[in-house]
């Protein structure tokens, strides 16, 4: 959703931009039009999309979907309102909370800074997906051994960043823990167990990776 | 109902012994699995029912204005836009203030804050709510608006009168007392942040009723004003809870207007309607901790002790009152803290000003109250050149009753003297405070403090009667349970530490009670979950119903049994989903078979609880009572490095010693702690509200509004719980503790102001703002430097 002071004129729906500069509207027309030269630079010929919905195919949680979405969804409103998978939490709608951290081809991301459309064709793996059918993710186990909940809302974000970190790097430290939640807000103060919970999932041997 | 009900499940039966119950042992969150697969729902989780509608806010542009003229009609003739409701298109009444009625739900001729709801658009998605609302045009005449405590004072400017507490003639010993100190301070807002912002889900049903899901601290308060604004009974509104993305108080009253909005919607137009705020729009909409000016008069001996103390304390309430009257008193009750004062007079009123209104923030006042206190401690610690944790401890009350508090309860159970000697030695306090002197000599632009903070803190709603709760406890013949109490869930652990007494009590393993969601048709008319006291009053009504099912059980368990001679039944143990005698535990029955044998006995299975604190009064002209059940105490050392060259600082180390009675779920209650504390300390040092000159929040988000990140936990955190240390008549010898470790984070003050210090020569006097941002230390560092380019012997 934009900010208060950004929704008082409805503008019509640009092809080619980012969802940031989109919602910035005419106060940031100069930003669109640096913007979109450069994003035609890169694409020689991308298809112009919206404003209607458009059909976009990906992989969520190891299975194939299309769906019709509007081309200025971003990745967090697909999943969230197209697919029902509400583990995923919107906490600022803007990349500085990380609530809504997902994996993109592994990769953690803000899915609310991701446009739907920027997913098309590739690997999203939401928080329902990280564990394999019954066995949950050691990180996942861990959070719950070790308390590292209050409220609940950031933990699906957490969890996910502190997976990719564990996966990735079995023999983490304290330190990469620190780096790897440091764009995680939450607000209950959970963290020194989320230190403890990731460091606790590592030394008993990460892996059993998601269901990418 | 033709069937009988299935044979009783053995799958959970648990060999018998003392070690099963759940009470006094860490626990696994009761939604932990849920929360870490992200099946866990909050309310705009919940699948959306057909036809589901968006309620998107119109709200006002101007902090102080007439309105001249609102017109609708462009935005309703949007495609997809289904209504467009004003405050006349409410059918019962425009009012949604939980104390005092000074709370329109929507303006009519006049708007008082700026984010001030005057239309509700009702349309089929957000983007069309977005454009609908762009197309209300309303037509303001601007008036003068008042932006801080001090332009609402100079123009008489208040919510309430003066609430005042005396004791003595403090003036008389002010003027024969040896060490004066007099000056200012301010405290400021603090945004909740609760990371799941307001949400609320309206669905009419038959006979003018409506089903709301709202994530509220006080569904009952939602339940009534939804009922009041729709102009129906409240037998027609249902509220539920699923739980909250936390609360922190910012849920407590204000999440009922935009509960009474997605009702006003949905009754208007006949859909399912959603109201859910943006963070920009939850962060300027609703209210925040009120920031809290004060001035302060201190006579001490040349020792520290407090001799005297006369207070004026004036918050900022926003444009209602909301709970603005309670916050004050409680702000009052806790300029104290933990410090005996033989003369004293506290005032306290609420200024009105422009802004939104200022609401329950964990601590109610408490905070706010008690950072004068320590502030004058500081200060006199720093003038009188001594360690400020002596200055503490020369001044705490002694036992009761030699000593009370301003408005006359003693301080019964005062466990502080013995937190302070356990602290002082597991923190190796003097030590510590030794080598920072010497670090901080051999330094000169990176400095270290160390602070210790005493917390005292009283436990109840100080309007006495709210000190109630109920519960409905339901067994099904297979022995299974659900639970239902009056309190909400917000990430405290109410519900972990609910079921764990459901199951101690029914003698079943905690897996086989499900804590369901708050509803208003489960437990009606209860109170809001606040003031810490979440565990205290719904416990002992859980505990209660629990109680009451058992003691039906017991004469048919006794029958299985064969155990029905005289004292053997009421000697029957209910534990580990068994029912034995103790004398005889070889020979047991399952719960679960028990009940099973009551439903075919035709032994009712449910039952309510209630509970209600007793003994509590205050009476507030007077400003005598006895307005709490017990006190909870706790203790904190903190350690900071200050850097002078950027006013930035670390916490180094963080020990607290805090006491919560025998705690019911051990790691519940240090999660607590720990959270409170960085919450604390989020809000003495980072965390800072700004508006513009024209009333608009400037720091609507958190690019802009900094709370404490995993940067900011202390490096090295050292959180115990007092050992042997049960609470009389409370729930098995537990305490409150929601609130009270939110205030140990004053030590980071005290100690930032010890490095701060280390700036200047010996004895310079600190002037350090809250919060304590970067900015602040700066200032108050270059202050501090600048008074050791002056000669010595200035004062």
């Amino acid at each position: 959703m934009a900010p208060p002071d950004d929704d008082s004129v409805p503008k019509p729906l640009l092809p080619q931009l980012s969802r940031r500069a989109f919602f910035k509207g005419a106060g940031a027309s100069a930003l669109s039009a640096t913007l979109a030269p450069s994003a035609h630079a890169a694409d020689p010929s991308p298809p112009v999309l919206g404003p209607e919905p458009a059909p976009l195919t990906l992989s969520i949680n190891g299975r194939t979907v299309t769906v019709q979405a509007d081309p200025a969804t971003t990745l967090a409103e697909l999943v969230r309102n197209h697919l029902g998978l509400t583990g995923t939490k919107i906490g600022c709608d803007r990349g500085a909370c990380s609530a809504c951290t997902v994996w993109l081809d592994g990769e953690v991301a803000a899915s609310c800074m991701t446009l739907a459309f920027d997913a098309r064709g590739r690997k999203v793996t939401t928080i329902e997906g990280l564990a394999k059918g019954e066995a949950l993710h050691p990180v996942q186990r861990a959070f719950v051994e070790n308390d590292a909940m209050q409220c609940g809302f950031c933990t699906p974000g957490m969890v996910m960043s502190c997976a990719a970190l564990v996966d990735r790097n079995p023999k983490c430290t304290l330190d990469d823990v620190k780096q790897a939640v440091s764009g995680h807000l939450c607000r209950c103060g959970t963290y020194p167990n989320v230190f403890k919970a990731t460091l606790a999932a590592a030394q008993g041997g990460g892996k059993a990776k998601g269901n990418t | 109902m033709s069937t009988l009900p299935s044979s009783p499940d053995t799958a959970h039966a648990q060999q018998p012994g003392p070690s099963h119950s759940p009470l006094h042992a860490p626990a696994p969150h009761e939604s932990g699995l849920k929360h870490t697969s992200g099946e866990a729902l909050y309310v705009d989780d919940l699948p959306s029912p057909p036809g589901m509608l968006v309620g998107h806010l119109v709200t006002s542009t101007h902090a102080h204005a007439r309105i001249l003229r609102r017109d609708a009609s462009r935005a309703r003739e949007l495609p997809g836009v289904h209504a467009v409701l004003l405050a006349e298109d409410i059918p019962g009444d425009n009012q949604v203030g939980p104390v005092v009625h000074d709370e329109p739900l929507m303006a009519v001729d006049e708007v008082l804050f700026l984010g001030q709801t005057v239309a509700l658009v009702l349309a089929e998605n957000a983007a069309v709510a977005r454009r609908a609302a762009a197309l209300v045009e309303v037509e303001y005449e601007p008036l003068p608006a008042l932006l801080s405590i001090k332009a609402a004072v100079d123009a008489g400017s208040f919510l309430t009168t003066p609430h005042v507490i005396g004791r003595g003639d403090p003036d008389a010993a002010l003027a024969a007392a040896p060490v004066r100190i007099s000056g200012e301070c301010m405290t400021g807002a603090q945004d909740h942040f609760y990371l799941e912002t307001q949400a609320s889900l309206a669905v009419s049903g038959e006979d003018d009723t409506v089903h709301l899901w709202s994530s509220t601290q006080h569904p009952s308060e939602v339940q009534a004003i939804v009922a009041g604004v729709l102009g129906v009974g409240r037998h027609h509104v249902v509220v539920e809870v699923p739980r909250m993305g936390g609360g922190f108080g910012g849920k407590e009253t204000q999440a009922a207007p935009f509960a009474a909005l997605a009702a006003l919607g949905a009754r208007a137009t006949g859909r399912p309607v959603k109201v859910w705020l943006n963070r920009d729009q939850d962060m300027a909409f609703t209210g925040k901790r009120h920031p809290f000016w004060g001035h302060y008069e201190a006579g001490l001996d040349s020792e520290g002790r407090l001799l005297a103390l006369n207070v004026e304390l004036v918050s900022d309430g926003g444009w209602s009152t909301d709970l603005s009257h309670a916050i004050l008193d409680r702000a009052l009750f806790h300029l104290d803290n933990a410090y005996f004062v033989p003369a004293l007079r506290f005032t306290g009123r609420v200024a009105r000003t422009n802004l939104p209104s200022n609401t329950a923030f964990r601590g109610f006042g408490g905070p706010q109250g008690m950072f004068v206190m320590e502030e004058v401690l500081n200060r006199a610690a720093e003038l009188l050149g001594l360690d400020p944790a002596v200055v503490r401890e020369r001044n705490y009350y002694r036992e009761a009753p030699a000593q009370l508090t301003p408005y006359g309860q003693a301080v019964e159970g005062n466990r502080l003297p013995r937190i302070h000697a356990e602290l002082m030695a597991s923190s190796d306090y003097a030590r510590r405070r030794a080598e920072i002197e010497a670090f901080n000599k051999g330094s000169r632009w990176t400095k270290r403090g160390i602070g210790f903070q005493p917390v005292k803190f009283g436990i109840s709603f100080t309007t006495s009667f709210l000190n109630q709760a109920g519960a409905l406890v339901v067994v099904y013949t297979d022995g299974s349970v659900q639970l239902n109490h009056g309190g909400t869930e917000m990430g405290q652990g109410l519900h972990t530490k609910m079921r764990a007494v459901c199951a101690h009590e029914l003698g079943v393993p905690p897996e086989r009670v499900r804590v369901m969601n708050t509803a208003t048709d489960k437990v009606p008319n209860t109170s809001a979950t606040a003031a810490s006291s979440g565990s205290d009053l719904n416990g002992m009504a859980v505990k209660q119903a629990c109680e009451v099912i058992r003691e039906r059980l017991r004469p048919v368990a006794a029958r299985l049994l064969q155990a029905e001679r005289g004292g053997e039944v009421d000697a029957l143990a209910f534990t580990g989903g068994r029912v034995f005698l103790p004398a005889r535990p070889e020979r047991s029955v399952s719960f679960a078979e028990v009940v099973h044998a009551a439903y075919l006995a035709q032994v009712s299975l449910s039952s309510t609880g209630y509970y209600r604190t007793p003994d509590i009064s205050y009476d507030r002209v007077a400003g005598r009572g006895k307005p709490f059940h017990y006190y909870a105490f706790g203790a904190a050392v903190v350690e900071v490095e200050v850097s002078g060259l950027t006013g930035e600082h670390r916490v180094r180390r963080v020990d607290i010693l805090h006491d919560v009675g025998t705690s019911l779920v051990p790691s519940i209650d240090r999660g607590q702690v720990e959270g409170a504390f960085i919450q604390g300390v989020g809000w003495l040092t980072c965390e800072e509200v700004l508006f513009d000159a024209k009333g608009r929040l400037v720091t609507h988000s958190p690019d802009t509004y900094k709370i404490p990140a995993v940067g900011d936990a202390p490096e090295d955190f050292r959180v115990a719980l007092l050992e042997r240390a049960p609470q009389d008549s409370t729930i098995h010898g537990s305490k409150a503790v929601g609130e009270p470790p939110f205030m140990l984070a004053i030590g980071a003050v005290t100690a930032l102001r010890h490095a701060v210090a280390a700036f200047g020569p010996s004895r310079t006097p600190v002037e350090l703002a809250s919060p304590a941002t970067p900015e602040a230390i700066l200032r108050a560092v270059e202050v501090a430097r600048a008074a050791g380019a002056l000669p010595d012997g200035k004062d």
